[in-house]
């Protein structure tokens, strides 16, 4: 009970951060929506005709990839903010308070999802402008959001723990930088198919495959099928080690 | 005066470099108890120790009657900290941060709001309530940050160097501030400070660490008693008064170069008197006299010493 209240408080502590400098949002947007532009209209034309469609087609084949490139940027984001914390001198008041201990990461986490959300909406915005035409029904959309909101918890208990490796803002912020990677080394943005063997192998064994596999059938109106599963495995999979980890940190 | 804190046998090492040794102190409520000692002596380990930051190696520590060991959560009820570094959140208002504080102990919606504006009004911050903390003062935000350690109603507060980097009139409003939670409040202080005047100014008792020890624990009177500091100093207009007055004070140094003499004042005001009558019968002309009581200071730089070079700083 007290966990829940005094996670709420600290939910609103991070809500005022995010409340009072709402550019942080635009800096987790930007990127992914640079590269969904580049790969739209720089790569679109060849990116389309490798899935045996066009620009506009691929697109939509895109937008699931950029959403993901959007929670694992703000993963970094997150680290910085949550490291930057570490070091004040309110943790440390914090920690002699009689509060539950784990709230001020909760909040963190909570914090961190609302701001991601607002981005992912900001990028989804972007793509629905640019031709993106999902053809999703309310339940799916609402599985959208379920999944987004799984992946986005995940990565941002990963993220809070990171931050909390080390005592230096600088390092925290650049080990989760490595995640950027994985959209790419996955389904993010052309068919695992084109690859390579070994790397075949990877990018259809790693997180964001399932995550962004599910989102685009999902978005496409189709049933998502075992890669649903296998996303929610992983999110959960990777949230539960990751918070065991960050808590483990926080009370060291 | 019941006892408020009580400390046994406190230990705390990290790896090969032992930080306390064998520490014992007893704080009885309601008074302030100050730790001196130069830096790297230990202090804000033993702040840490004693506000369950960190845990001890050994020991037996009793706060506000819970074993510190079994029962950390009783033992933060009763505790307040404010610590050398501001523990404020600098993007919230002052408002907002110890609106934040009342929320974590559940004050509850009325009684937060009115423990709010009360310590506000306090704590003069009533005008700057709605700016950001980041743009408050160095005075501003250590009132803040004890404003924001007084929301729970502690029984204890540690004090980690408060006006360290304070300026005098600042400095001079938080002695106050702090003489009031005793007075007002019944609170009981347990304050570290590099600056001694902050202590002999403040404390009802003072002890001191140097390397992981307790060397000496008192009174301030009681500690200035331990050391033989005071002395008289005279400086003479002339090198023929020098030579003829040396050998006939009883000076315990001489410098015949600055052409001063140092006297140990044993006996207050009848030692000086003697001394000006002397050297007035004698016709000596004096350029410089001074009268030097013993400090703090002196108490501090006697039984505390620097670590050797030859060990290592770790």
């Amino acid at each position: 009970m007290r966990a829940i209240t005094d996670s709420a408080t600290m939910l609103r502590r991070q809500v005022k951060h995010i409340w009072r400098y709402p550019t942080v949002i635009l800096t987790f947007a930007a990127v992914p929506v640079v590269f969904l532009l580049l790969f739209v209209y720089v790569f679109g034309g060849t990116m389309g005709a490798g899935i045996g469609a066009d620009r506009a087609a691929y697109v939509g084949y895109l937008t699931p990839g950029i959403m993901i490139t959007t929670i694992v940027g703000a993963a970094q984001g997150t680290a910085i903010s949550v490291a930057t914390d570490m070091i004040e001198g309110i943790i440390a008041r914090f920690k002699t308070m009689a509060i539950a201990r784990v709230s001020v990461l909760t909040g963190h986490v909570l914090g961190a999802m609302v701001q991601t959300f607002l981005a992912i909406a900001m990028v989804t915005v972007v793509a629905l402008l640019i031709g993106f035409r999902p053809s999703a029904s309310v339940l799916d959309w609402l599985g959208v959001v379920g999944v987004l909101a799984m992946f986005t918890f995940a990565i941002t208990w990963l993220s809070v723990a990171l931050a909390m490796v080390t005592k230096n803002v600088a390092t925290a912020s650049n080990l989760p930088m490595p995640l950027m990677l994985l959209p790419f080394l996955g389904s993010g943005f052309v068919p695992t198919e084109s690859m390579p063997a070994g790397l075949r192998w990877f990018a259809e064994h790693q997180p964001t495959t399932p995550v962004i596999e599910t989102l685009r059938a999902l978005l496409a109106g189709r049933p998502a099928g075992s890669s649903f599963l296998e996303a929610a495995v992983w999110s959960a999979g990777i949230a539960l080690v990751s918070y065991l980890w960050a808590r483990r940190l926080y009370n060291r | 005066m019941r006892t408020f804190v009580s400390v046994t046998g406190l230990r705390k090492s990290y790896g090969a470099h032992r930080v306390l040794d064998a520490i014992d102190l007893t704080i009885p409520q309601g008074t302030i108890f100050s730790l001196l000692g130069p830096n790297g002596a230990g202090k804000t380990t033993t702040v840490q120790i004693l506000s369950t930051l960190i845990k001890a190696d050994a020991g037996e520590i009793w706060v506000a009657g819970h074993d510190l060991a079994k029962e950390p959560d009783e033992v933060r009820a009763a505790i307040g900290v404010t610590g050398q570094f501001s523990a404020v959140d600098s993007f919230l208002t002052g408002e907002e941060n110890l609106r934040l504080m009342a929320d974590l102990l559940h004050l509850g919606r009325t009684k937060g709001r009115r423990r709010v504006r009360e310590l506000l009004e306090r704590f003069d911050l009533t005008d700057a309530a709605r700016k950001p903390a980041v743009t408050y003062s160095g005075g501003m935000r250590r009132r803040l940050d004890l404003a924001m350690t007084m929301v729970g109603t502690p029984r204890l507060i540690f004090l980690d160097e408060p006006t360290t980097g304070l300026d005098p009139r600042s400095r001079r409003t938080m002695w106050q501030i702090v003489r009031d939670l005793v007075q007002q409040d019944g609170v009981t202080i347990f304050l570290t400070t590099q600056y001694l005047e902050e202590a002999d100014e403040l404390a009802d008792r003072i002890a001191l660490l140097s390397q992981g020890r307790l060397v000496a624990e008192g009174t301030p009177r009681e500690l200035k008693r331990m050391v033989p500091g005071g002395h008289i100093v005279v400086r003479f207009a002339d090198a023929d008064g020098y030579r003829r007055a040396v050998g006939h004070v009883g000076a315990t140094s001489s410098n015949d170069a600055a052409l001063t003499v140092q006297i140990p004042d044993s006996g207050g005001v009848r030692t000086l008197r003697k001394l000006l009558e002397w050297l007035d019968t004698h016709a000596i002309d004096v350029a410089e006299l001074s009268v030097h009581t013993p400090d703090l200071d002196d108490v501090f730089l006697t039984l505390t010493q620097e670590p050797s070079a030859k060990e290592p700083s770790r």
